[in-house]
């Protein structure tokens, strides 16, 4: 199918309309307060009043509806306490679910600043460090559906007897294994996604730490040189230290980015063979399966665990800002 | 004029401007076709009205839907917008409660018709349709469109899922003859493996629905063994999930999958099936790496092209036997249409699509099956579709809808499929079914 810009046209007029209604809404404010004698309190009310209207519909009233329909049936209607949060804490498969959530959010904000963090203190000093640090940056520019396509097809899995498609399988089968059905063998598989997923993410952690890493005096790793320390030593006592704040930054950053991790599971396993993540398991159960109560108890734990780290980022920015 | 101003009124003019050329204009470029539009008389004229449809087809099948109802379109008057997505049945609910629901729907799930047929949201059917449901269905086929003793709308797909697909060269070169009773069935099966090839290839990768292919394999065994009573009651969940049985049945399932001698040929040992696509599992039976692929009908589109179907092609199919050489227990599925709106343009447009008229005119098109009983299996595209029909239409034939289709969908699309998963994988009969029935919803 191509892309007919004729029949797209209705969509582009909605698109100019929806700009159109902004800037008309921007300038009757900027009119507002240009006319009217208003005091400083009251104009910053009416600066902040599209904003906070915005927050209340588009934010704050879904999710207290959200709030609300985790306490109710599957429809909705009747009262059922804290059947759906039970439900979670008690069913083996959501129990399955909580588990590999957690381990994504252990595993993939620590290996991913590991491996960004030792990428950019081996590449940061060499000629070629733009064109390393945007190597690896690349597989940012892939959507993670994308990228889950391509590790589904590393992963891929055919019989010893014919040739192997996927990567990972042939490159076994060529040091004399048997090939294995890396997303389907349970609790392993759920470190096959978790790999998809640093490796998205990696580059964004290494061009962070990198500028990072230039940032840091050079007077300091001098003095240190002068005093004795090994290259090792100066990178562990004193760069390392000397970033810790873009580091905090990079692991929270990427903890938020986890919990949320959706793409890369429906794509590869759709959460089947045990691999399921809160914020697949909540789409699951809220529009598969019409449980909407247990996807609202899903998606209000998924909010409480994402809250203290947002809290803290939100925090150590006004800090540092 | 200040600039604030100013500034204010270039916007105002750019609204205006925007708005009065940003009516959405109707792209109504068909080519009006000469046809006779006399069939089309009973639906009246509706000029100038929309009828929006939602459903899973698309690309092909959505072109071939289209076309079957141009002619429709052009006599009445109706522009028929149709919209394809893929993710239909997650999406639907979404649609509807966003408060942009479809004038019709396809449903493919009964299941699904009902939530929303229980929620009050979509329309029951009109006079019209009722009375063409009555001439053109079985009430067995009409009771999957009813709830609460309200007709909803009318089938509009059928498929036959007790297909078993070979290869006649392969048969006929061992001196096979298609068995007719299970146990005729298990014999071939048995003198395959012991020729050095595995009888059967399965594949039940097919990402989130995963599994579904071993859930039709242990409904069709209990339809089989236990006769429709049992069947149905196990669906409507009158007998637990796990009731001695259905284990019976999955055991006996468990013996031809889950059996490395039996399966899965042409991909490995039996678990590999959970790595294998169901559209890819079937390839096997070309090469001669496996005999027997069980597959529903619409299977027919999925064999690589130039495959040739037929007595005397590369395949064909027989029906999946029952115990005797009587009994015709037949697995299927089927889509169905509903509407949100009861407007007049709907009520004529759901009012054809329940027309044999209509399935007539989408079997000349291509691959389509449907259970009217005024359909000529002489209009079929393929042989398989024209056995399907036959099938549908043979009074000997008891018809039951694919169970996991029935089932709440946490069970029906969740738990059952992710079972049959994990028992693929190793977990015992017990343990799985044990665990589906607990996740059964308690009203």
């Amino acid at each position: 199918m191509s892309f007919d810009a004729v029949a797209q046209q209705p969509k582009l007029m909605y698109l100019l309309q929806g700009l159109a209604a902004f800037a008309a809404v921007v300038s009757v404010i900027l009119l507002a307060l240009h006319r009217a004698p208003v005091r400083r309190r009251a104009a910053a009310l009416i600066l902040l009043a599209p904003a906070l209207l915005l927050l209340t519909v588009g934010l704050l009233l879904p999710g207290l509806r959200t709030l609300a329909l985790s306490f109710t049936d599957d429809g909705g209607d009747t009262w059922a306490g804290l059947d759906n949060y039970v439900w979670m804490v008690t069913d083996p498969r959501a129990l399955v679910v909580l588990r590999n959530t957690l381990a994504w959010v252990v595993l993939v904000p620590s290996l991913t600043t590991a491996v960004g963090l030792l990428y950019a203190g081996a590449v940061v000093r060499s000629r070629f460090r733009t064109f390393a640090l945007s190597l690896l940056l690349m597989p940012m520019a892939i959507s993670f559906v994308g990228a889950g396509v391509v590790w589904k097809f590393v992963y891929a899995y055919r019989p010893a007897a014919v040739e192997q498609i996927g990567l990972l399988n042939r490159l076994v089968v060529a040091f004399g294994g048997e090939p294995r059905q890396w997303l389907v063998d349970s609790p392993w598989n759920v470190m096959f996604l978790i790999v998809a997923m640093v490796w998205t993410q990696a580059g964004f952690a290494a061009v962070l730490l990198a500028g990072a890493i230039r940032a840091v005096p050079g007077e300091l790793t001098e003095a240190a040189r002068l005093d004795g320390a090994s290259p090792r030593q100066i990178f562990w006592r004193i760069t390392v230290p000397s970033i810790r704040p873009t580091l905090l930054v990079v692991v929270l950053a990427q903890a938020i980015g986890t919990f949320k991790a959706f793409d890369i599971v429906k794509t590869m396993t759709g959460g089947q063979f045990g691999t399921g993540v809160i914020a697949h398991e909540m789409y699951d159960q809220a529009f598969r399966y019409g449980e909407t109560g247990r996807g609202a108890a899903l998606a209000v734990v998924l909010f409480l665990l994402v809250t203290p780290f947002v809290a803290h980022q939100v925090r150590a920015r006004r800090r540092t800002g | 004029m200040r600039f604030g101003a100013r500034l204010a009124l270039a916007v105002i003019t750019l609204v205006v401007t925007v708005t009065a050329c940003g009516t959405p204009r109707s792209s109504d470029s068909r080519a009006h076709t000469t046809a006779d539009c006399g069939p089309y008389a009973r639906y009246g004229e509706h000029p100038g009205t929309e009828v929006t449809v939602y459903a899973e087809n698309r690309d092909r099948e959505a072109d071939l839907f289209e076309e079957t109802w141009a002619a429709f379109a052009d006599c009445t008057g109706i522009d028929v917008q149709y919209e394809g997505d893929g993710e239909f049945e997650a999406r639907i609910q979404l649609r509807v409660d966003g408060g942009n629901a479809p004038d019709v729907a396809f449903f493919p799930q009964p299941g699904l018709l009902e939530r929303f047929a229980k929620a009050g949201r979509l329309k029951p059917a009109s006079a019209g349709v009722v009375a063409l449901a009555k001439q053109g269905w079985s009430a067995d086929w009409n009771g999957y469109a009813t709830v609460d003793g309200t007709l909803y709308g009318t089938p509009l797909v059928a498929n036959v899922k007790s297909l078993v697909w070979y290869s006649p060269r392969f048969f006929r070169d061992r001196g096979l003859s298609v068995p007719r009773t299970w146990s005729e069935l298990m014999a071939v099966t048995e003198k395959v493996a012991a020729s050095g090839v595995k009888p059967w290839c399965a594949g039940i990768e097919s990402a989130e629905a995963t599994g579904w292919p071993v859930t039709d394999w242990i409904e069709e065994v209990l339809l089989r063994q236990q006769g429709t009573d049992v069947y149905d009651q196990w669906v409507a969940h009158e007998i637990p999930f796990n009731d001695p049985r259905v284990i019976r049945a999955m055991d006996t399932v468990g013996s031809v999958l889950k059996n490395d001698r039996y399966a899965n040929g042409g991909f490995g040992p039996a678990r590999s099936m959970a790595s294998i696509s169901f559209q890819e599992a079937g390839t096997p039976v070309l090469s001669g790496d496996c005999a027997m692929h069980r597959q529903a009908s619409f299977y027919a589109d999925l064999w690589p092209k130039g495959t040739e179907i037929g007595p005397d092609g590369d395949v064909h199919t027989f029906l999946l036997p029952g115990a005797d050489r009587t009994s015709r227990p037949v697995l299927g599925g089927g889509v169905f249409t509903a509407a949100f709106a009861d407007r007049p343009e709907v009520r004529a447009f759901q009012e054809y699509l329940a027309t044999a008229d209509f399935a007539n005119a989408r079997m000349k098109k291509g691959p389509f099956v449907s259970a009217n009983r005024g359909v000529d299996p002489a209009n079929a595209a393929t042989p398989v579709d024209r056995l399907s029909i036959q099938l549908l239409q043979d009074p000997r034939t008891q018809f039951r809808f694919d169970g996991s289709d029935l089932m709440p969908a946490s069970v029906g699309a969740g738990t059952f499929w992710r079972g049959a998963v994990d028992w693929i994988g190793g977990a015992s009969t017990r343990q799985v079914a044990d665990s589906v029935e607990r996740s059964w919803p308690e009203n």
